[in-house]
């Protein structure tokens, strides 16, 4: 309200100047997405009454999904959701971080546009060929190389016993991680580039080596920034539906080991709305639906507290 | 100055909200004014039928869609494969023509709709489907051991249960790998139908649906998907639709059936499973929803079928549509037939045949039949 007066329409005082217009117009485009995201949720809400009036909490802590004797509990894809997303950036992350100190600091010039170019690339293959692809090579690939040695070494650990087909909770994880590092990696790289050369010339000037300059002057400017790339690709995949369904077994059973499948929120709606003729079981399939989005908001809202928060401590980094 | 622009943005945006909130209503309006419009235009323009429904029998529809079209050029037959689930709803909120389902409605779903009647179009084979290296087809298996294997009592390939059904074949002592649909599908419904039927112990734990609650095993999408499993894993089980396995040569096994005789599945058997029970099926205007041909009885019959079916309103609200999609239905119950074999689906026996020319002759415009 309390603008400069000397805008240029406010001097010739014509109620529907061009720019007049326009702010309208654009105005309206972004008050439509709050309302649409506001609708989404409202029509999720009351899609999902039957649901909660007849489940109530127990929807939340309920581990059976019978949908011939119409009951249903939600705790297995939570958990599956929740389990493959953290174990996809578990293994994303240190990848991710190193592909771009690699492309911002250490590759030689010519080689900085293309690879990040195909990195980049990897992120507009569809998403049905990576399941494709995570069926016929990885899964077989992680059943025969990769499960033996873990159950071996590492099999007193309740994570790598019981038995592994293929399709699992690990190989759902492994999916996913390969499918948020393009755009982690990516935005890190842009958030790396942004850091003042000023920062990396002080270090280098005080004598420090590439990997000195590049923690101590580099990562901390950029760290806040590069969480933020991280939580884009928890989002990313907490809603992936194909690649994951696909590769993950599809079982709605809590197992403390990734070798057993599992289930997750967005791969029960694909695979059962469809079909899905009961009320109570649609509205049981919407809560779901209603659950992933509030998860999904949560953690969004979450990591801007935090990115905010270190911009406030730091007082140098930027998102 | 401000002020009037939020007031303006405030107008924009309830005009928008407005449009929003009041699409239903007005979404309503169009699809039932083109009805209005056909009759006076009648017979030079096309006439359009939609259908919406399940996917198992899309191949086919589609193959009777354009071979109408050649006989009829003014009807064109649109369908959607959006799922069993969405046709019905699609075709209880009269959105389209005619529905289709490959379960019979629920009695629940029958209640909720008056006037529907369902037409058995065609008959959907499940092959129980294995990885055995060194086996080809035709592991002979009976329905309780079936129902174990997926109820996950039945562990081993070599169990004693499995050996003694199979003299001469060495069975491997390996862990059986269990795989089922993970999405809703009427290849689903039909097994665990079957299960359901042979198995007491199958029905209280699991019961049939379109979606169970597996006691073991994994989920794969769709036919492919279950194939999938079946060849990335050695010693799996899972079930399929009989054309895919035909089509993918995946090794199935011989089901006992209930003369106590073990039955390839095949186009000819499946079909004798439905003229075996054509006696216990009810008229097209009565509920369905405990019609099953799974399990029948006859020397020859094969124990895992299931009929799929079009749905349509016994009272037509427009006179010519009524009468085109009568005829339609008309041709494809008895020369549109003729297209089932080579897609692998199973041709109607002649008396469910029949049983359909009844049912067709109660649609009506008014009370006047319309064929």
């Amino acid at each position: 309200m309390d603008r400069p007066k000397l805008s240029f329409f406010s001097i010739r005082r014509s109620k529907l100047s061009g720019d007049f217009i326009f702010e309208a117009v654009v105005g309206l485009f972004a008050l439509g997405v709050i309302v649409l995201a506001f609708l989404l949720f409202r029509e999720l809400l009351i899609e999902s009454q039957l649901s909660w009036n007849t489940f109530g909490m127990g929807f939340l802590t309920g581990s059976t999904w019978d949908p011939v004797s119409e009951i249903f509990g939600a705790l297995p894809f939570i958990f599956g959701t929740l389990v493959s997303s953290f174990l996809a950036l578990l293994i994303a992350v240190p990848f991710s971080i190193g592909i771009a100190i690699y492309l911002s600091e250490l590759a030689p010039e010519k080689l900085r546009t293309p690879l990040s170019f195909i990195i980049e690339l990897l992120a507009a293959v569809p998403s049905v060929i990576i399941g494709l692809w995570g069926i016929f090579i990885l899964a077989p690939f992680i059943r025969d190389y990769l499960a033996p040695p873990l159950s071996t070494y590492l099999g007193f650990l309740p994570l790598f016993q019981g038995p592994m087909y293929g399709l699992s909770m690990l190989t759902g994880g492994v999916i996913l991680a390969i499918m948020i590092i393009p755009i982690t990696s990516s935005v890190s790289r842009e958030v790396i580039m942004t850091v003042p050369l000023q920062q990396r010339e002080a270090a280098l000037a005080l004598g420090a080596t590439g990997w000195e300059t590049t923690r101590i002057a580099v990562l901390p400017y950029a760290r806040s920034g590069i969480f933020g790339a991280v939580i884009l690709g928890f989002g990313r995949a907490i809603g992936e539906t194909m690649a994951v369904t696909m590769v993950i077994g599809n079982s709605p059973r809590i197992s403390e080991s990734l070798f057993s499948p599992s289930y997750t929120m967005a791969s029960v709606i694909a695979n059962e709305f469809v079909e899905a003729t009961s009320k109570l079981y649609i509205s049981s399939l919407i809560e779901i639906g209603f659950l992933l989005l509030l998860i999904s908001v949560i953690i969004n809202i979450a990591a801007r507290i935090l990115v905010w928060k270190m911009f406030k401590v730091e007082g140098g980094g930027r998102a | 100055m401000n002020r009037l622009k939020i007031i303006l943005i405030l107008v924009l945006a309830g005009v928008l909200i407005a449009g929003c909130v009041s699409k239903p209503p007005a979404e309503v309006q169009p699809t039932v004014q083109p009805t209005a419009t056909v009759q006076p235009t009648k017979a030079p323009s096309t006439l359009t039928l939609n259908g919406a429904g399940a996917t198992f029998p899309y191949p086919l529809i589609s193959k009777w869609s354009s071979e109408y079209n050649k006989i009829k050029p003014n009807v064109q037959i649109n369908y959607q494969s959006v799922g069993s689930g969405a046709g019905i709803k699609q075709i209880t909120e009269k959105t389209v023509d005619f529905g289709a389902s490959d379960a019979p409605l629920s009695d629940k779903e029958y209640a909720n709709v008056s006037g529907l009647l369902q037409i058995p179009e065609s008959i959907g084979a499940v092959v129980v489907a294995y990885n055995l290296p060194g086996i080809q087809k035709g592991v002979k298996l009976s329905g309780d051991v079936v129902a174990d294997i997926f109820l996950g009592k039945i562990t081993k390939w070599n169990d004693p249960r499995i050996v003694s059904l199979n003299p001469g074949i060495q069975f491997p002592a390996k862990d059986i790998i269990v795989a089922h649909r993970s999405d809703g599908s009427g290849t689903t419904f039909v097994f665990t139908d079957y299960l359901s039927a042979v198995s007491p112990d199958w029905k209280s734990k699991a019961g049939k649906g379109k979606s169970v609650n597996w006691p073991v095993g994994l989920g794969g999408k769709g036919n492919e998907g279950v194939a999938g499993l079946l060849s990335q894993n050695p010693y799996a089980i899972g079930y399929i639709e009989l054309a895919y396995a035909k089509l993918q040569n995946i090794p199935y096994a011989y089901i006992k059936n209930k003369a106590g005789k073990f039955i390839e599945p095949t186009l000819e058997t499946t079909a004798s499973a439905a003229a075996g029970a054509v006696s216990t099926l009810p008229a097209g205007d009565a509920s369905w929803s405990s019609v099953s041909i799974v399990d029948a009885p006859g020397d020859n019959s094969y124990p895992i079928g299931s009929f799929t079916y079009l749905l349509v309103y016994k009272d037509q609200a427009d006179k010519t549509k009524g009468k085109a999609l009568a005829e339609y239905l008309w041709w494809v119950i008895h020369d549109g037939q003729q297209y089932s074999a080579d897609l692998l689906y199973v041709p109607l026996p002649k008396e469910v045949v029949s049983l359909n020319e009844k049912t067709i002759k109660l649609m009506n415009y008014n009370g006047q039949p319309l064929i």
